[in-house]
């Protein structure tokens, strides 16, 4: 056989050919900078913004005065100095911190799916928040007698245990149906989970209408934060998740090749996928639990990174984080000034912009050879 | 010459169906052994059992150690698939696809080092591959994406190819292709090649040994001279063909009944 002379013999490197780089090499730097430039500025502008509007290099000062041994002069008085740091930052921070959680976690669901539909809410994550709230809000009505009565902290960990828990029946039931099927049974037990805890809400919703109101808002989202409490809260949560989930971009490269050759490339799929899941819904729960629901950001944030910036997930995860805490507090920036005094809810926000916005990203790049 | 792959009573049982029962096969290194079977006798399954990828009962070896033995990384830079269809994700350049092949030498949760990124450059020119180095995989033509799938293989930097149905989405001209430069690369490279393959002609010129399976078992094994015979065709797959000599083995002509 080898007397056969060799049409294609292996070609020695051509030096003269200049080396393409890998994806994340090429592209993070200058879009990490861009991302980092994105929530500076939808922080500063969060900031200065509002029914007081202040100059924003004087807002910028006193973010700087927040650090010990900084001594700025912005110019603003008491007050508004107050407004700045204790009314605006905390909300502004919670804004980034949930925003970027949410947008990571869709990101990472995505990959981990293979399904360019799937977003932090697909194991039920959002059913299990609506219902676990809305059970705390019922019965807090009718221990008080009163739902107006604010007990802090009761409805954001019933939505973070409701999260949680709808996630984790929705692991059990996929595991029920079979190790070896591979995603696609774990999206289905997440549809029934989110389908059976949406009915249970909506009979109990039913059956107390008086908390319809306070249930229905809930469920829009808000980011009405009293202080540093609910930033506070999320942050643990959005550290653990951030650093879990960051570290396994490259696992999600792998892991887009289906599982059978990542398998065959050295990789545990199963076990990755479940880690993965298990932080991403972690750091749902927790911004679920202080923000209520806000769709879309999760959904949509990682796709347009995707289109803009390539189909890397070391690429696509750290930049989600960026753009999403960037677009959520420019989203609630416009749901607190557009009606001002009234607020919309930022859910209605982050629709109403991301919808066109990733339209216009959708139309751009098309017309980009690919 | 010594064998990189031992199989002995090999049984594999899928959703409950028994796909191979009592399988011995033995490759030895740098042989180009093909395995051939009419659809449904086990080939496929053939292969993702000696890659480690599905359960099974009896004995497989590779390079001496038995696979349930190997850890996965392990096991990944001894053996290099090329599944039937393999999954094209979407939006991936083709270096960072064939990137894939370091896996198993990038450290959990690490990044590729230059000496990675130097085996894959290695790989994309040696499939002459560097120009598309850039490119989406998904825009590339069915010929030039089986050679960035083979160049994934390459840069695992394994020994043993397992390459499924490598030609079934090509033209006749890209057929031959493809398989020439699976065969130059494993002569320089001296590489072992298992492979399965539907045309039995094109299978006979290229494998050094064929093994032919049927209802989960080894039916025939041997040289294509010995495998490819009229009766043994007409036993195995129910048609009705001519084998006539050719240039680098016996040629499988279909004749209508």
């Amino acid at each position: 056989m080898t007397d056969r002379p060799l049409r294609l013999a292996v070609r020695p490197r051509d030096p003269a050919v200049k080396l393409a780089q890998p994806t994340p090499a090429r592209l993070r730097r200058r879009w990490l900078l861009a991302g980092f430039a994105a929530v500076l500025l939808a922080a500063v502008a969060g900031l200065a913004l509002g029914p007081v509007s202040l100059p924003p290099g004087s807002v910028a000062a006193e973010v700087l005065n927040l650090i010990p041994g900084v001594h700025l002069d912005s110019g603003l008085t008491p007050h508004e100095v107050a407004i700045v740091t204790e009314l605006r930052l905390p909300r502004v921070v919670l804004g980034l911190l949930v925003g970027a959680m949410l947008a990571l976690a869709g990101g990472c669901y995505q990959g981990v799916f293979r399904n360019p539909l799937a977003d932090p809410y697909l194991l039920g994550a959002a059913a299990g928040a609506g219902l676990g709230a809305t059970m705390a809000i019922v019965l807090r009505g009718a221990v008080d007698g009163d739902a107006t009565n604010r007990l802090p902290g009761t409805v954001p960990l019933a939505a973070f245990a409701g999260a949680l828990g709808a996630v984790v029946l929705a692991y059990l039931i996929g595991a029920v149906g079979g190790r070896d099927r591979g995603p696609g049974t774990l999206i289905l037990a997440g549809v029934a989970v989110a389908s059976f805890l949406t009915a249970l809400q909506t009979y109990l919703l039913q059956r107390n209408v008086e908390t319809i109101r306070e249930v229905y808002s809930w469920l829009l989202g808000r980011l009405a934060t009293p202080g540093w409490h609910d930033p506070r809260l999320l942050l643990p949560y959005a550290v653990v998740t951030a650093v879990v989930v960051l570290l396994h971009g490259r696992e999600l490269d792998v892991l887009s090749v289906g599982d059978e050759e990542a398998a065959a490339l050295g990789l545990h799929p199963q076990r990755s996928r479940y880690l993965l899941l298990a932080a991403a819904s972690l750091g749902t729960a927790a911004a679920v639990a202080v923000s209520g629901l806000i769709g879309f950001v999760g959904l949509v944030v990682p796709h347009i990174v995707r289109l803009l910036a390539g189909a890397s997930y070391r690429i696509i995860l750290p930049l989600s984080m960026l753009f999403g805490a960037a677009f959520l507090a420019l989203a609630d920036l416009a749901a607190r000034t557009v009606a001002a005094p009234a607020e919309i809810p930022i859910g209605v926000i982050t629709a109403f912009l991301g919808a066109p916005f990733f339209v216009l990203v959708l139309r751009t790049t098309r017309a980009r050879p690919t | 010459m010594s064998a990189i792959v031992e199989v002995a009573n090999l049984r594999v049982d899928l959703g409950g169906a028994r796909i191979l029962a009592g399988v011995d096969l033995t490759v030895a290194t740098g042989e180009w052994v093909t395995v051939i079977g009419p659809n449904g006798a086990g080939k496929s399954t053939l292969l993702r059992a000696i890659g480690g990828l599905v359960p099974f009962t009896g004995s497989i070896s590779l390079a001496g150690t038995p696979i349930t033995r190997l850890k996965r990384r392990e096991r990944a830079r001894l053996v290099a698939s090329v599944a039937q269809q393999p999954v094209v994700p979407p939006g991936m350049t083709v270096l960072d696809y064939v990137l894939l092949g370091r896996t198993p030498y990038i450290p959990p949760l690490g990044r590729e080092s230059a000496a990675d990124l130097a085996v894959v450059y290695e790989a994309l020119s040696g499939l002459n591959l560097t120009r598309f180095a850039g490119r989406e995989l998904g825009t590339l033509s069915g010929g030039e994406r089986q050679r960035v799938f083979l160049a994934r293989a390459l840069a695992q930097g394994a020994t043993l190819l397992l390459l499924d149905e490598p030609t079934s989405a090509l033209d006749i001209g890209h057929q031959q292709e493809v398989l020439e430069l699976v065969d130059a690369l494993r002569v320089e490279r001296g590489l072992t090649v298992l492979t399965t393959m539907h045309d039995l002609s094109v299978a006979g010129e290229y494998a050094d040994r064929l093994v032919l399976l049927a209802d989960g078992q080894v039916a025939a094994v041997g040289s294509p001279r010995e495998v490819l015979t009229e009766e043994v065709l007409a036993r195995h797959y129910r048609a009705r063909v001519r084998v006539v000599d050719g240039e680098h083995g016996p040629l499988v002509v279909p004749v209508r009944p």
